[in-house]
């Protein structure tokens, strides 16, 4: 395996600058000369990289100079079944046999190392999927780290998660993870299986496989038994293979609902379990006694937070009439000064767009709102030439019924809509078959209280957005799918009660 | 809300307008909540500012500066030293700017107007009954005459913190007013003394009457007190400053004191203040550094700029 | 040449995150199994209890107002630390008494204590905590929250386990101790200390006494500034007069029946109720309006 080393893209210069700036902040590019990564990575199965049935391997660019970043193996129907059967056997003859405080000791360890890498981690997430380093420094590794701390926690304490019951493991896992939180995504999976007792096959998504195949070397050097945790890359086709193999005793995704719902359908007639983590339509709900500059950071926060591309997002914003000029107003001076470019620099705001793909998707919607009828307002600011961007853009004057105010745009648009009461907010927030997330805008606690009892949504926040812990549930009503990930309940979908 | 706010004549005392603008000011009142100001107010600090930047915001740090002495043991000795740094920051690099202004007690000035001479420089005073201004009125009014008199062009005054506290916002607003007239042509910055105040919303409300009663500048703090300028506070000041200025077209400084003493702190402000307030308020006309260790720190950090390694407190005047 | 001479360790009390000598200047002397004179242990007095208390008293807001995984993450480098010193702490039992292979499960056994209670950090709260469907617009929650300043009086074995036991519960959930080691046996829980400075566990929030129960635990019972005292190390005799004496500022007792129930007991010897045997619990109401 040969290795190339990540030269610095000084390449990433924007496009004419705008007359009017003052003040240029210099590029401050994280730096990617201690990050060494392999030219081509092969599927981790049975504690081993082991080479792809069809000697297949794809590219994984990274979307922000669309310069490839290395290989990654395509694993076909043979490639999953040996996977599976691994898995299988470590939990037969190994995993399950562990004492429960010595399975403990496995996931702090992998915890440990994610912890000791950090920084690695954090440069090479924002190389493949195109998310500014200040997050995947600050957000996404710092809270994989934690997840793996709290699940292992509650390795040898199971008993007291479901009182007056026998707790026993699923047995083997097939989780299937998408592009936005690539790293982060297989924590959330993999922790609270293993913690549980199982053990796992993992794919994550083909866009953004790179640093899983990192967290396999970690979960080599934390000595895990070969075969607890395999991870095979590839795309639909991969994915596919794992739902429907026999040997695989529960299902795990987190994805579009259409393939969420694809799976559901897939699994009728089996016994086997599943949880769905799907899309989002997120109503952010502004009342007139916000506090107005937090609320606008949180709006702000609520879409514009990894170019929109979360299934939380704050997609719909519900403005109380009486202060929709002043929030509209803010929104656009706010929405001016975010930083879009090299997701390598520290300063970025707002990276790249994933994919070419989803870029289309992002374009196509947002023609679709023009097209309707709503007014637009995009950030001025300067796009490189290369890779896949779209400025931060809003709509005002939205219908419910535009399709940039039904459907998931999963991309930097905001849709602007006013109301003028409680309950019609509550109404109008709640109309839609998503139900993941919701945000509530108010200085008045009794209003917060009456609002979260009344909106349909799996996780709320007032005055605030985009907070995650892993001891706090998180998931979805409706179409937004079923089963909770983080904090107690999020041991439930990997256990047996009897 | 009054659509123009009109700005009583100098000398003139019109109490029934400004009693109306109280109002207005109270009106312009909300909430803030602190964890979301504090959060932002930290991810502005993560701006990293390199190179040309960062030459440029440390320059314009120092020509924002007021450089402070305001001890009980002050002299004419210490005082024209420090007039001296004022003017040539760094005999060495004659292309470093002088600072805004020296910020002196009201018996300092006549000498401060003497070293200061033709240089540009401003003369700003405190008055009022600094820091704590605790006594009469009438006493802060003779005080800030005397001090303009004497040859001040800024006067920095304390607001009456025990009244805002106990919810009188007439008598604070209208101690501002009558301090705004005493001060003539003297600009007159309105030290809120954060500090002492309970939250960010008390923040924001105390600037909000601030401005209304006539400040030309909204200052955090004294320097005496135990907490004085924080980024959040700044913020909040700022953002209230920003809603004045679109209600009425004012345009409103802002000067956070005391606890700023490194450059890195130093640019992390201005960040704030450019990505708050866009390029229209980067310059020292509306706003200031009350400090003075800080000018150092940032002749230091210009100077590995310049070299290419660390400094040392040696090589660099203490006045 | 001549043979080289070793250096021997002085053992002082540790109190504020340092290691001074009792301020009485006393000592008593720690003997082997075989009546060998191992150390001369520090003879802590009521001023070195007094002088602990106040450090855990100011240590508390900080401990207490760490967020659950920080606190999670310094329980879990703190046997970190263990793990890697292991062979001292092991040597330290060793020359106490203990045969190797009891003095090394022993040690094991402490580091995988500390490993299970930093899992607990950021869990007993929503096992013990609720939200309460009261019969009114109101929501209702209730939340379990640190007593504050401990006193733990250890047992006298197993010295170093049995010290561990009793804190490790305190300590995750948010209160700051002040700890009476094991009379006859000092000496590992006195290195315990050098462990915890190195762990990232700030100044005051364990300190560690060595001396006569005797003349410690009074003091320790009557002393209005302790929330709470754990007696599990008081000889039986005297536990009367203790609770007697905790009465004066309602402290609360608490008490574990090592006889009964062993320390290796993975169910019993160690769980989430040890860590609400040091919780208080608030419950809070705010109405559901519009």
């Amino acid at each position: 395996m040969t290795t190339t080393e990540i030269q610095t893209r000084e390449r990433l210069t924007p496009g004419p600058a705008s007359s009017s700036v003052l003040w240029e902040y210099a590029p401050s590019l994280e730096s990617t000369d201690h990050v060494k990564l392999a030219s081509r990575y092969n599927l981790f199965i049975g504690g081993k990289f082991v080479e792809p049935h069809s000697k297949k391997w794809f590219e994984s660019i990274n979307p922000a100079t669309e310069e490839r970043l290395a290989e990654v193996a395509e694993a076909d129907a043979h490639d999953v079944d040996r996977a599976v059967s691994e898995a299988r056997r470590a939990y037969e003859k190994v995993w399950r046999k562990i004492a429960p405080s010595e399975r403990a000791k496995y996931i702090y360890r992998i915890a440990r190392l994610i912890q000791e890498k950090a920084r690695a981690l954090a440069v090479v997430e924002t190389l493949d999927g195109g998310k500014p380093i200040k997050e995947s420094r600050d957000v996404d590794v710092p809270l994989a780290a934690a997840h793996f701390f709290y699940y292992a926690g509650w390795a040898d304490k199971l008993e007291y998660a479901f009182p007056n019951r026998t707790v026993s493991p699923v047995g083997v896992a097939g989780q299937i993870i998408p592009w936005n939180f690539p790293l982060l995504m297989a924590a959330w999976k993999i922790a609270p299986a293993l913690a549980a007792g199982n053990t796992v096959v993992l794919k994550p998504a083909e866009t953004t496989s790179v640093t899983a195949m990192l967290l396999a070397e970690i979960i080599q050097e934390a000595d895990l038994p070969p075969g607890v945790v395999n991870i095979i890359t590839g795309a639909g086709a991969t994915g596919a293979a794992l739902v429907s193999h026999d040997d695989v005793d529960k299902i795990a995704f987190t994805g579009s609902t259409d393939v969420g719902k694809r799976i559901q359908r897939t699994l009728a007639g089996t016994k086997k379990k599943l949880t769905l983590e799907l899309g989002g339509k997120a109503p952010n709900i502004v009342f007139e006694d916000a506090p107005l500059d937090q609320a606008v950071e949180g709006i702000i926060n609520g879409i514009y937070f990894n170019q929109g591309h979360v299934c939380c997002a704050g997609s719909r914003l519900f403005v109380q009439e009486s202060v929709a000029e002043a929030v509209i107003r803010k929104l656009r001076e706010r929405v001016q000064t975010l930083r879009v470019g090299n997701p390598l620099d520290k300063n970025t705001d707002v990276g790249a767009i994933n994919s070419k793909a989803q870029l289309e998707k992002i374009r196509e919607l947002v023609e679709s709102g023009v097209d309707e009828g709503a007014e637009i307002f995009q950030s001025s600011c300067a796009l490189p030439q290369r890779g896949f961007w779209f400025a931060p853009t809003f709509f005002t004057g939205v219908s419910a019924s535009y399709r940039i105010a039904q459907e998931e745009i999963f991309g930097p648009v905001l849709s602007v809509l006013t109301f003028r009461t409680p309950e019609e907010a509550i109404e109008k927030a709640n109309n839609t078959p998503y139900g993941l997330s919701a945000g509530v805008w108010t200085e008045k606690g009794s209003r917060i209280l009456n609002m979260v009892s009344k909106l349909r949504a799996g996780v709320i926040w007032a005055n605030t957005y985009n907070k995650f812990d892993p001891t706090s549930p998180f998931g979805g009503y409706k179409e937004s799918g079923f089963g909770r990930e983080g904090g107690l309940h999020g041991l439930a979908p990997y256990v047996v009660l009897s | 809300m009054s659509e123009s706010l009109i700005t009583p004549p100098a000398g003139s005392f019109a109490p029934a307008l400004l009693r109306r603008s109280l109002a207005d000011a109270l009106e312009m009142d909300h909430g803030v909540d602190a964890v979301a100001a504090e959060e932002r107010a930290n991810s502005l600090a993560k701006r990293s500012l390199k190179k040309d930047s960062k030459v440029w915001g440390l320059r314009l740090a120092i020509s924002m500066m007021d450089l402070t002495t305001l001890e009980g043991k002050d002299t004419r000795g210490k005082v024209h030293a420090l007039c001296q740094k004022a003017m040539r920051p760094d005999p060495s690099d004659p292309t470093i700017p002088h600072v805004g202004a020296v910020c002196v007690y009201p018996t300092m000035v006549p000498f401060v107007r003497q070293a200061l001479k033709g240089s540009g420089v401003h003369i700003a005073s405190v008055a009022t009954g600094f820091p704590s201004g605790q006594t009469f009125t009438s006493i802060k009014v003779q005080e800030t005459r005397d001090t303009v008199a004497a040859g001040a062009d800024e006067i920095d005054m304390v607001i009456d913190r025990g009244a805002f506290l106990s919810g009188n916002y007439q008598k604070v607003f209208d101690e501002i007013a009558e301090i705004k007239e005493a001060c003539g042509p003297a600009h007159l910055k309105v030290i809120l003394e954060t500090g002492e105040l309970a939250n960010y919303d008390q923040v924001r409300r105390a600037s909000l009457i601030a401005m209304f009663a006539g400040a030309d500048f909204i200052k955090t703090s004294t320097g005496k007190v135990a907490v004085n300028a924080t980024l959040p506070v700044t913020l909040v000041m700022l953002e209230a400053i920003r809603d004045f200025h679109h209600a009425t077209g004012k345009k409103i400084g802002m000067k956070p004191a005391g606890g700023i003493a490194t450059a890195k702190l130093a640019l992390s402000y201005l960040v704030m203040l450019y990505e708050t307030m866009g390029p229209d308020w980067m310059n020292p006309d509306l706003f200031r550094f009350g400090a003075s260790s800080l000018l150092n720190d940032v002749l230091m950090q210009l100077r590995k700029e310049r070299t290419g390694a660390y400094q040392s407190g040696d090589y660099f005047t203490l006045d | 040449m001549s043979p080289r001479l070793s250096v021997r360790k002085t053992y002082k009390l540790y109190i504020n995150g340092e290691f001074p000598r009792t301020e009485s200047g006393r000592f008593y002397a720690v003997t082997g199994k075989g009546g060998e004179l191992l150390a001369n242990a520090c003879r802590g007095s009521r001023k070195d209890l007094r002088n602990a208390v106040v450090a855990a008293r100011k240590a508390f807001g900080g401990w207490a107002g760490k967020t659950a995984y920080n606190r999670g993450q310094i329980l879990y480098r703190i046997a970190e630390v263990c793990e890697a010193r292991a062979a001292e702490l092991v040597e330290e039992l060793r020359r106490q008494g203990a045969p190797a292979a009891e003095a090394r499960r022993e040690v094991e056994s402490v580091i995988d204590r500390w490993v299970y209670y930093a899992g607990w950090s950021d869990k007993y709260t929503q096992m013990f905590g609720s939200v309460n469907p009261v019969a009114g617009p109101y929501y209702n929650f209730t939340v379990p929250e640190p007593t504050g300043v401990i006193g733990v009086i250890a047992p006298e074995q197993p010295s170093l386990l049995g010290l561990v036991s009793r804190i490790a519960p305190a300590l995750v959930g948010g209160n700051t101790v002040v700890a009476v080691t094991s009379e006859k046996q000092p000496l590992a829980a006195v290195t315990m200390g050098e462990v915890f400075e190195t762990s990232d566990v700030p100044a005051g929030v364990i300190n560690l006494l060595s001396g006569i129960k005797s003349e410690l635990v009074p003091w320790m019972a009557a002393h209005m500034d302790v929330n709470a005292i754990d007696t599990t190390g008081v000889p039986s005799e005297a536990i009367a007069t203790v609770q007697k004496t905790a009465a004066e500022n309602v402290k609360r007792v608490v008490h574990f029946d090592a006889a009964a129930i062993g320390w290796d007991d993975h169910r019993r010897s160690q769980g989430p109720y040890a860590i609400l045997d040091f919780q208080e619990s608030k419950t809070v109401w705010h109405p559901i309006g519009m």
